[in-house]
């Protein structure tokens, strides 16, 4: 029987086919409770799930709340604006506050790569990445390869396109590390200036132009254009960074037929995409975020759902043992 | 049987006698209308496939069949490591005012029916739900009886009932076995 084998989901790197198998074989079960009239299950009754997001977000922490509440856990939603961390409390004790207040479970998203392998290091209930910096996004990877699977089957031998920002993108970054272990074949389309070095080393097709790099696909997923993110100028402006990669009407036409068209939102239509592309059949967006849910709460139930869960971890807290940084 | 730990209780004839004998049952027994078969996953999910065309053969019309997963209802979340495996509930049919025969392999300490039950509330509220179980093997820890039995056991708390059915175990029988560890 397979297992998730870390207390923790923190990423997709390193995560194994089997595992990755269990969280879309049981998203597949906790779809099925969205169907219902009665949309819950009292599977997690008594759990408490924390959302600590240090970062705007509208649909991952909606997301996360919705799984965890369709779980049945009560959810302490923390948005940092109005949270003691304007008062200069750092992750560690903010975590470790709730954490003996009887959390099971931690949620964070952070601008700062590496933070929630951080924070789990340093609290003993399971931590789940709900995005950190440019490193990786690791459910809406999932909630990616569920909607693939769903519309493709078996992701094996699968060509998957990814354009657009791709260096900003930890969504593509887990995408990346979660395909290549399904066994997809991974394309990333994009400017130079937006395709980090090396990737070609790890098995993934690099194209800088997207004609002739999208019509053999059976996924095409396209990025936003992480403006927030830019500190330099990677491309003249968006005009032509749309004329060059964004997916419009006249592509649309010469897609491969029966492939589909993803975007893990927000979508900045006009740039990446068109509304055209976006409302076409082809797009699957909308069903996206439902499957969010579904592999959020399939993630929630493996993490919070194992006997070990509040045990404490070998690596535990010593005074000062927190960086300043934190 | 390929162990000697285990003693049989029930082999391939007995079983299909069984589920026919109690396909009469539950078609002498239930409203004769809006009467629907739920199989708890998996061994239960599987009785209920088969016993499906006997009460159909009897009432001469289609019997609607659910199968039922019970992992999200366990009241062991949380005890058990890792957490147990979730599989679909497949009910293709509306439950509301519908007579249910409720269907698992083995009835024990009452907690799987009790699992099952809360599910099938949360889908909606049939009219009647009666139990049926292949085995009968005493234990309870719930005050929950099975309707329908097809054969009742004594078991020590070591010993563990085996129900192989063919489309999952190559076999048909029930056995009893000595708990290991």
């Amino acid at each position: 029987m397979s297992t998730w084998k870390s207390r923790d989901c923190l990423g997709l790197r390193g995560v194994s086919r089997e595992e990755i198998e269990l969280v879309l074989d049981t998203a597949r079960s906790m779809k099925e409770i969205q169907t219902r009239t009665v949309k819950k299950v009292p599977t997690l009754r008594g759990k408490i799930v924390i959302n600590l997001f240090y970062e705007p977000s509208t649909r991952t922490s909606t997301s996360f709340e919705l799984a965890a509440t369709r779980l049945s856990a009560d959810v302490i939603d923390i948005q940092t604006g109005a949270s003691s961390v304007v008062k200069g409390e750092s992750v560690v004790d903010t975590a470790q506050t709730l954490r003996v207040m009887g959390a099971d479970g931690c949620v964070i998203r952070h601008s700062v790569s590496g933070t929630p392998h951080f924070l789990a290091k340093y609290i003993d209930i399971p931590v789940i990445n709900a995005g950190d910096g440019t490193n990786e996004h690791p459910t809406q990877a999932l909630l990616d390869m569920f909607t693939i699977r769903e519309h493709k089957g078996p992701l094996e031998g699968l060509t998957i396109v990814i354009v657009g920002d791709i260096l900003h993108s930890r969504v593509a970054r887990s995408n990346m590390w979660g395909l290549l272990t399904m066994g997809a074949k991974l394309r990333f389309v994009g400017p130079p200036t937006l395709i980090p070095p090396g990737v070609e080393a790890l098995g993934v097709e690099v194209r800088h132009k997207l004609d002739g790099a999208f019509e053999d696909a059976d996924v095409i997923n396209l990025l936003r254009v992480q403006k927030e993110r830019m500190s330099a100028n990677f491309f003249p402006d968006l005009k032509e960074y749309s004329r060059y990669y964004g997916m419009n009407g006249e592509r649309l036409k010469r897609t491969k037929p029966g492939s589909i068209i993803m975007h893990p939102g927000p979508m900045n239509r006009g740039v990446e995409i068109t509304t055209e592309v976006a409302e076409s059949d082809q797009a699957v967006i909308l069903e996206q975020v439902t499957n969010g849910i579904a592999v959020r709460m399939a993630l929630l139930y493996l993490l919070i759902g194992a006997r070990d869960a509040n045990e404490k971890k070998t690596e535990t807290t010593k005074a000062g043992d927190t960086p300043s940084l934190f | 049987m390929n162990d000697n730990h285990f003693r049989q209780v029930m082999n391939a004839d007995e079983i299909d006698r069984t589920l026919h004998r109690m396909a009469y049952q539950i078609w002498e027994r239930s409203a004769r209308s809006h009467l629907a078969l739920v199989g708890i996953r998996s061994r239960g999910a599987t009785l209920a496939t088969r016993l499906r065309p006997f009460v159909e053969s009897l009432a001469h019309e289609d019997i609607p069949l659910g199968l039922l997963d019970i992992g999200l209802y366990r009241d062991d979340i949380g005890r058990t490591s890792p957490a147990p495996p979730v599989r679909s509930t497949d009910i293709p049919f509306d439950i509301e005012q519908k007579d249910i025969v409720l269907i698992d392999d083995v009835l024990y300490t009452g907690r799987t029916v009790r699992a099952a039950l809360n599910a099938l509330m949360d889908l909606g509220r049939p009219a009647r739900v009666q139990l049926l179980a292949l085995v009968d093997r005493g234990g309870r820890e719930l005050p929950i009886q099975a309707d329908y039995t097809g054969e009742s056991v004594k078991t020590y708390e070591n010993e563990i009932v085996v129900v192989r059915l063919r489309e999952e175990d190559d076999e048909d029988g029930v056995f009893i076995e000595k708990e290991v560890g």
